[in-house]
Protein backbone atom coordinates (compact mmCIF):
# COMPACT_ATOMS: atom_id res chain seq x y z
CA UNK A 1 0.00 0.00 0.00
CA UNK A 2 1.52 3.57 -0.91
CA UNK A 3 1.89 6.24 1.28
CA UNK A 4 -1.36 7.95 0.58
CA UNK A 5 -0.45 11.77 0.49
CA UNK A 6 1.81 13.88 0.77
CA UNK A 7 1.49 17.79 2.56
CA UNK A 8 4.20 20.27 2.01
CA UNK A 9 4.19 24.08 4.18
CA UNK A 10 6.17 25.53 6.68
CA UNK A 11 6.40 24.83 9.95
CA UNK A 12 6.48 28.39 11.40
CA UNK A 13 5.71 31.77 10.04
CA UNK A 14 4.83 35.09 11.46
CA UNK A 15 1.32 36.07 11.99
CA UNK A 16 -0.12 37.64 8.78
CA UNK A 17 2.79 35.81 6.45
CA UNK A 18 1.09 34.31 3.48
CA UNK A 19 2.12 31.20 3.32
CA UNK A 20 2.33 28.21 0.34
CA UNK A 21 0.41 24.54 1.06
CA UNK A 22 0.99 21.69 -1.69
CA UNK A 23 -0.72 18.73 -0.86
CA UNK A 24 -0.50 15.53 -3.05
CA UNK A 25 -2.18 12.26 -3.07
CA UNK A 26 -1.87 9.32 -4.75
CA UNK A 27 -5.42 7.94 -6.42
CA UNK A 28 -6.03 6.93 -9.89
CA UNK A 29 -8.97 9.28 -10.73
CA UNK A 30 -11.21 6.67 -13.13
CA UNK A 31 -13.45 9.02 -15.00
CA UNK A 32 -15.77 6.38 -15.47
CA UNK A 33 -15.83 6.82 -19.08
CA UNK A 34 -13.45 3.89 -19.96
CA UNK A 35 -14.32 0.07 -20.84
CA UNK A 36 -11.69 -2.99 -19.57
CA UNK A 37 -10.27 -5.34 -21.67
CA UNK A 38 -13.94 -7.23 -21.73
CA UNK A 39 -15.68 -4.05 -22.61
CA UNK A 40 -16.86 -3.87 -19.29
CA UNK A 41 -17.58 -0.12 -18.07
CA UNK A 42 -15.19 0.53 -15.15
CA UNK A 43 -16.83 2.28 -12.77
CA UNK A 44 -15.97 6.07 -11.96
CA UNK A 45 -13.52 6.17 -9.06
CA UNK A 46 -12.46 10.01 -8.44
CA UNK A 47 -11.64 11.98 -5.69
CA UNK A 48 -14.79 14.21 -4.61
CA UNK A 49 -13.82 17.18 -2.27
CA UNK A 50 -10.57 18.05 -1.03
CA UNK A 51 -11.09 20.32 2.22
CA UNK A 52 -8.33 22.36 4.77
CA UNK A 53 -9.65 23.39 7.71
CA UNK A 54 -7.52 25.52 9.83
CA UNK A 55 -8.26 25.94 13.71
CA UNK A 56 -11.34 24.97 13.30
CA UNK A 57 -11.86 27.20 9.98
CA UNK A 58 -12.15 25.49 6.61
CA UNK A 59 -9.95 27.74 4.53
CA UNK A 60 -9.91 25.54 1.08
CA UNK A 61 -12.28 23.57 -0.56
CA UNK A 62 -12.10 22.06 -3.95
CA UNK A 63 -15.21 19.82 -5.42
CA UNK A 64 -12.99 17.85 -8.24
CA UNK A 65 -13.94 16.26 -11.44
CA UNK A 66 -13.29 13.47 -13.83
CA UNK A 67 -11.24 15.54 -15.63
CA UNK A 68 -8.35 15.96 -12.87
CA UNK A 69 -5.98 13.68 -13.81
CA UNK A 70 -4.46 10.62 -11.57
CA UNK A 71 -2.35 11.99 -8.54
CA UNK A 72 -4.00 15.18 -8.10
CA UNK A 73 -1.86 17.85 -6.88
CA UNK A 74 -3.65 20.99 -5.26
CA UNK A 75 -1.34 24.36 -4.49
CA UNK A 76 -2.95 26.85 -2.58
CA UNK A 77 -2.08 29.88 -0.45
CA UNK A 78 -3.13 30.76 2.95
CA UNK A 79 -2.53 33.63 5.96
CA UNK A 80 -1.23 32.45 8.93
CA UNK A 81 -2.65 33.58 11.60
CA UNK A 82 -2.29 31.44 14.98
CA UNK A 83 -0.13 28.56 15.82
CA UNK A 84 -2.39 25.49 15.19
CA UNK A 85 -3.15 22.27 12.77
CA UNK A 86 -4.27 22.04 9.81
CA UNK A 87 -6.38 19.15 8.53
CA UNK A 88 -6.32 18.32 4.93
CA UNK A 89 -9.60 15.52 3.70
CA UNK A 90 -9.72 13.70 0.72
CA UNK A 91 -13.16 12.11 -0.42
CA UNK A 92 -13.19 9.62 -2.76
CA UNK A 93 -16.82 8.30 -4.63
CA UNK A 94 -16.14 4.78 -2.34
CA UNK A 95 -16.62 6.59 0.51
CA UNK A 96 -13.06 6.49 1.38
CA UNK A 97 -11.07 9.59 3.46
CA UNK A 98 -7.93 10.21 3.75
CA UNK A 99 -6.68 12.74 6.34
CA UNK A 100 -3.54 14.15 6.99
CA UNK A 101 -2.79 17.09 9.85
CA UNK A 102 0.16 19.41 9.90
CA UNK A 103 0.89 21.73 12.95
CA UNK A 104 2.42 25.48 12.00
CA UNK A 105 4.09 27.69 14.19
CA UNK A 106 3.36 31.22 14.78
CA UNK A 107 5.07 33.08 16.63
CA UNK B 1 22.52 36.33 -2.40
CA UNK B 2 21.01 35.17 -5.47
CA UNK B 3 23.82 36.86 -7.27
CA UNK B 4 26.51 35.28 -5.63
CA UNK B 5 24.58 31.61 -5.63
CA UNK B 6 24.08 32.07 -9.29
CA UNK B 7 27.71 32.84 -10.08
CA UNK B 8 28.69 29.56 -7.33
CA UNK B 9 26.20 27.14 -9.60
CA UNK B 10 27.72 28.66 -13.02
CA UNK B 11 31.01 28.49 -11.68
CA UNK B 12 30.72 24.61 -10.76
CA UNK B 13 28.79 24.10 -13.79
CA UNK B 14 31.40 25.72 -16.18
CA UNK B 15 34.30 23.62 -13.83
CA UNK B 16 32.15 20.53 -14.45
CA UNK B 17 32.10 20.83 -18.13
CA UNK B 18 35.72 21.21 -18.13
CA UNK B 19 36.53 18.13 -16.64
CA UNK B 20 34.16 16.10 -18.87
CA UNK B 21 36.34 14.61 -21.83
CA UNK B 22 32.47 15.33 -24.06
CA UNK B 23 29.73 17.75 -22.49
CA UNK B 24 26.82 15.14 -21.84
CA UNK B 25 24.02 15.26 -23.62
CA UNK B 26 20.82 16.92 -23.08
CA UNK B 27 18.39 15.11 -20.65
CA UNK B 28 14.93 14.36 -20.66
CA UNK B 29 14.25 17.03 -18.86
CA UNK B 30 15.41 19.64 -20.87
CA UNK B 31 12.87 18.51 -23.29
CA UNK B 32 9.92 19.25 -21.29
CA UNK B 33 7.46 22.69 -20.81
CA UNK B 34 8.74 25.31 -17.66
CA UNK B 35 5.89 23.97 -16.17
CA UNK B 36 6.79 20.53 -16.18
CA UNK B 37 10.27 20.84 -15.47
CA UNK B 38 9.20 23.25 -12.32
CA UNK B 39 6.50 19.79 -11.48
CA UNK B 40 9.75 17.30 -11.39
CA UNK B 41 12.49 19.77 -9.32
CA UNK B 42 9.77 20.51 -6.54
CA UNK B 43 9.59 17.38 -4.11
CA UNK B 44 6.37 18.72 -2.96
CA UNK B 45 4.62 18.47 -6.14
CA UNK B 46 6.68 15.86 -8.24
CA UNK B 47 4.07 12.94 -8.04
CA UNK B 48 7.07 10.28 -8.22
CA UNK B 49 8.04 11.25 -4.69
CA UNK B 50 4.86 9.07 -3.34
CA UNK B 51 6.66 5.96 -4.99
CA UNK B 52 9.80 7.64 -3.05
CA UNK B 53 7.94 7.44 0.15
CA UNK B 54 6.75 3.90 -0.32
CA UNK B 55 10.40 2.84 -1.34
CA UNK B 56 11.68 4.56 2.11
CA UNK B 57 9.20 2.25 4.26
CA UNK B 58 10.08 -0.32 2.31
CA UNK B 59 13.90 0.24 3.45
CA UNK B 60 13.41 -0.39 7.19
CA UNK B 61 10.85 -3.13 6.58
CA UNK B 62 11.79 -6.35 7.20
CA UNK B 63 11.16 -9.29 4.54
CA UNK B 64 11.86 -12.88 3.97
CA UNK B 65 13.21 -15.88 6.13
CA UNK B 66 16.31 -14.04 6.85
CA UNK B 67 13.47 -11.28 8.78
CA UNK B 68 16.39 -8.43 7.58
CA UNK B 69 15.44 -4.96 5.97
CA UNK B 70 17.49 -3.54 3.24
CA UNK B 71 18.58 -1.05 6.38
CA UNK B 72 19.49 -3.55 8.70
CA UNK B 73 22.77 -3.80 5.97
CA UNK B 74 23.26 -0.57 4.26
CA UNK B 75 22.51 1.18 7.30
CA UNK B 76 20.80 4.72 5.99
CA UNK B 77 20.28 5.30 2.06
CA UNK B 78 21.13 8.84 2.54
CA UNK B 79 24.82 7.70 2.62
CA UNK B 80 24.68 4.13 1.74
CA UNK B 81 22.87 4.45 -2.03
CA UNK B 82 24.32 7.91 -2.65
CA UNK B 83 26.18 7.20 -6.70
CA UNK B 84 24.85 4.06 -6.79
CA UNK B 85 22.57 4.68 -9.08
CA UNK B 86 25.06 6.22 -11.55
CA UNK B 87 26.62 3.57 -11.45
CA UNK B 88 23.83 0.95 -12.72
CA UNK B 89 23.38 -1.04 -14.55
CA UNK B 90 26.57 -3.15 -13.81
CA UNK B 91 28.14 -6.88 -13.59
CA UNK B 92 27.49 -8.43 -10.45
CA UNK B 93 30.84 -9.86 -9.67
CA UNK B 94 29.33 -13.21 -8.66
CA UNK B 95 27.78 -14.00 -10.76
CA UNK B 96 28.66 -12.70 -14.13
CA UNK B 97 25.39 -11.36 -15.28
CA UNK B 98 24.13 -7.71 -16.19
CA UNK B 99 21.72 -6.19 -13.50
CA UNK B 100 20.05 -3.05 -13.17
CA UNK B 101 18.84 -1.48 -10.25
CA UNK B 102 15.75 -3.24 -10.12
CA UNK B 103 18.34 -6.70 -10.51
CA UNK B 104 19.93 -5.65 -8.07
CA UNK B 105 17.03 -5.17 -5.41
CA UNK B 106 15.45 -8.47 -6.69
CA UNK B 107 19.48 -9.81 -5.63
CA UNK B 108 19.64 -8.63 -2.40
CA UNK B 109 15.96 -10.05 -1.53
CA UNK B 110 16.50 -13.51 -2.82
CA UNK B 111 19.75 -13.98 -1.43
CA UNK B 112 19.93 -11.82 1.56
CA UNK B 113 16.59 -11.47 2.49
CA UNK B 114 15.69 -14.85 1.33
CA UNK B 115 12.50 -13.46 -0.12
CA UNK B 116 10.90 -13.49 -3.41
CA UNK B 117 11.59 -11.22 -5.57
CA UNK B 118 8.96 -8.19 -6.55
CA UNK B 119 7.76 -8.20 -10.19
CA UNK B 120 8.32 -5.21 -12.28
CA UNK B 121 6.03 -2.44 -12.11
CA UNK B 122 5.03 -3.60 -8.81
CA UNK B 123 4.70 -0.38 -6.36
CA UNK B 124 7.29 -2.24 -4.25
CA UNK B 125 9.94 -2.75 -6.67
CA UNK B 126 9.27 1.14 -8.67
CA UNK B 127 9.10 2.03 -4.98
CA UNK B 128 12.61 1.14 -3.65
CA UNK B 129 14.18 1.28 -7.34
CA UNK B 130 12.96 5.13 -7.38
CA UNK B 131 14.09 5.50 -3.48
CA UNK B 132 17.86 4.39 -4.45
CA UNK B 133 17.81 6.23 -7.40
CA UNK B 134 16.72 9.27 -5.64
CA UNK B 135 19.54 8.86 -3.46
CA UNK B 136 21.94 10.18 -6.54
CA UNK B 137 19.55 12.42 -7.08
CA UNK B 138 22.10 15.36 -9.65
CA UNK B 139 24.84 12.92 -9.84
CA UNK B 140 26.53 12.30 -12.97
CA UNK B 141 25.51 8.83 -15.05
CA UNK B 142 29.00 6.92 -14.52
CA UNK B 143 29.19 3.17 -16.11
CA UNK B 144 31.13 0.73 -16.15
CA UNK B 145 31.24 -0.25 -20.09
CA UNK B 146 35.45 -2.01 -20.29
CA UNK B 147 36.13 -5.55 -18.52
CA UNK B 148 33.06 -7.71 -17.62
CA UNK B 149 30.78 -5.33 -18.97
CA UNK B 150 32.10 -5.21 -22.49
CA UNK B 151 29.96 -8.12 -24.40
CA UNK B 152 26.70 -6.45 -22.51
CA UNK B 153 27.72 -3.25 -23.90
CA UNK B 154 28.43 -4.57 -27.28
CA UNK B 155 24.95 -6.31 -26.85
CA UNK B 156 23.60 -2.91 -26.18
CA UNK B 157 25.04 -1.69 -28.83
CA UNK B 158 23.64 -3.87 -31.31
CA UNK B 159 20.41 -3.17 -30.73
CA UNK B 160 20.08 0.24 -30.40
CA UNK B 161 21.02 -0.10 -34.23
CA UNK B 162 19.11 -3.26 -35.44
CA UNK B 163 16.45 -1.85 -36.85
CA UNK B 164 12.87 -3.63 -35.88
CA UNK B 165 9.28 -3.87 -36.18
CA UNK B 166 6.89 -3.48 -39.17
CA UNK B 167 8.39 0.44 -39.35
CA UNK B 168 12.11 -1.06 -39.67
CA UNK B 169 13.01 1.42 -37.60
CA UNK B 170 16.17 1.55 -34.68
CA UNK B 171 16.77 3.07 -31.73
CA UNK B 172 19.90 5.32 -33.36
CA UNK B 173 17.41 6.58 -36.15
CA UNK B 174 15.43 8.35 -33.88
CA UNK B 175 17.19 9.35 -30.65
CA UNK B 176 20.90 9.80 -32.41
CA UNK B 177 20.43 10.32 -35.99
CA UNK B 178 17.30 12.90 -35.17
CA UNK B 179 17.12 13.63 -31.51
CA UNK B 180 16.06 17.01 -30.99
CA UNK B 181 13.86 17.23 -33.84
CA UNK B 182 10.28 16.99 -34.12
CA UNK B 183 8.27 13.75 -34.47
CA UNK B 184 4.52 14.69 -34.80
CA UNK B 185 3.33 16.95 -31.16
CA UNK B 186 6.92 15.88 -29.48
CA UNK B 187 10.38 16.67 -29.46
CA UNK B 188 12.72 13.18 -30.23
CA UNK B 189 14.86 13.08 -27.05
CA UNK B 190 18.04 11.63 -26.81
CA UNK B 191 16.60 8.52 -25.02
CA UNK B 192 19.19 8.41 -22.02
CA UNK B 193 16.90 7.21 -19.50
CA UNK B 194 18.79 9.14 -16.55
CA UNK B 195 15.35 10.14 -15.31
CA UNK B 196 13.66 6.55 -14.37
CA UNK B 197 11.87 5.45 -12.70
CA UNK B 198 9.86 8.30 -14.51
CA UNK B 199 6.51 9.37 -14.14
CA UNK B 200 5.00 9.29 -17.40
CA UNK B 201 2.05 11.81 -18.15
CA UNK B 202 0.60 9.52 -20.44
CA UNK B 203 0.82 6.46 -17.90
CA UNK B 204 -0.35 8.19 -15.11
CA UNK B 205 1.52 6.68 -12.98
CA UNK B 206 5.35 6.00 -11.97
CA UNK B 207 7.18 3.31 -14.88
CA UNK B 208 10.37 1.61 -15.18
CA UNK B 209 12.28 1.91 -17.80
CA UNK B 210 11.86 -1.26 -19.26
CA UNK B 211 8.32 -0.31 -19.58
CA UNK B 212 9.28 2.66 -21.55
CA UNK B 213 11.50 0.42 -23.91
CA UNK B 214 8.30 -1.61 -24.69
CA UNK B 215 6.48 1.63 -25.26
CA UNK B 216 9.11 2.17 -27.66
CA UNK B 217 8.87 -1.28 -29.23
CA UNK B 218 4.83 -0.75 -29.44
CA UNK B 219 5.35 2.38 -31.43
CA UNK B 220 7.65 0.47 -33.95
CA UNK B 221 5.35 -2.21 -34.05
CA UNK B 222 8.37 -4.61 -32.73
CA UNK B 223 8.03 -7.28 -30.64
CA UNK B 224 8.54 -6.33 -27.44
CA UNK B 225 10.96 -8.21 -24.97
CA UNK B 226 10.21 -9.61 -21.59
CA UNK B 227 10.73 -6.90 -18.50
CA UNK B 228 14.48 -7.75 -17.43
CA UNK B 229 15.12 -9.15 -20.34
CA UNK B 230 18.75 -9.81 -21.19
CA UNK B 231 18.44 -7.78 -24.57
CA UNK B 232 16.66 -4.83 -22.88
CA UNK B 233 19.42 -5.03 -19.63
CA UNK B 234 21.83 -4.60 -22.65
CA UNK B 235 20.19 -1.92 -23.85
CA UNK B 236 20.05 0.02 -20.40
CA UNK B 237 23.63 -0.38 -19.81
CA UNK B 238 24.42 1.26 -23.51
CA UNK B 239 22.12 4.10 -22.85
CA UNK B 240 23.69 4.78 -19.28
CA UNK B 241 26.92 5.04 -21.23
CA UNK B 242 25.71 7.17 -23.79
CA UNK B 243 24.14 9.24 -20.85
CA UNK B 244 27.94 9.50 -19.25
CA UNK B 245 27.35 13.03 -17.52
CA UNK B 246 23.77 13.55 -17.16
CA UNK B 247 22.62 14.31 -13.72
CA UNK B 248 20.32 11.55 -12.41
CA UNK B 249 16.56 13.03 -12.41
CA UNK B 250 14.75 10.32 -11.05
CA UNK B 251 11.90 10.38 -10.19
CA UNK B 252 11.82 11.96 -13.72
CA UNK B 253 8.78 13.61 -15.10
CA UNK B 254 8.04 12.31 -19.25
CA UNK B 255 5.99 12.87 -21.07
Amino acid sequence: MLAQARVAMPATARPGDIIEIKALIRHPMETGYRVDARGQPIPRHIVRRFAAVYGGTEIFRMEMTQGVAANPFIAFHTVATETGEIVFVWEDDLGATTEVRKTIEVV
Amino acid sequence: MPAKLLIGVLGAALLAAGAAPADPLPSGTSFLSDELRTLEADAASNPGMLWVDEGERLWSTRAGAANRSCADCHGAAESAMRGVAARYPAVDAARGDLLNLEGRINRCRTTHQRAEPLAYETDALLGLTAFVARQSLGLPMQVETGGAAAPFYAAGEAAFQRRQGQLNLSCAQCHRDNAGRSLRGDVISYGLGAGYPAYRLEWQTLGSLHRRLRSCAFGVRANQRDYGSAEYLALELYLAARAEGVAIQAPAIRR
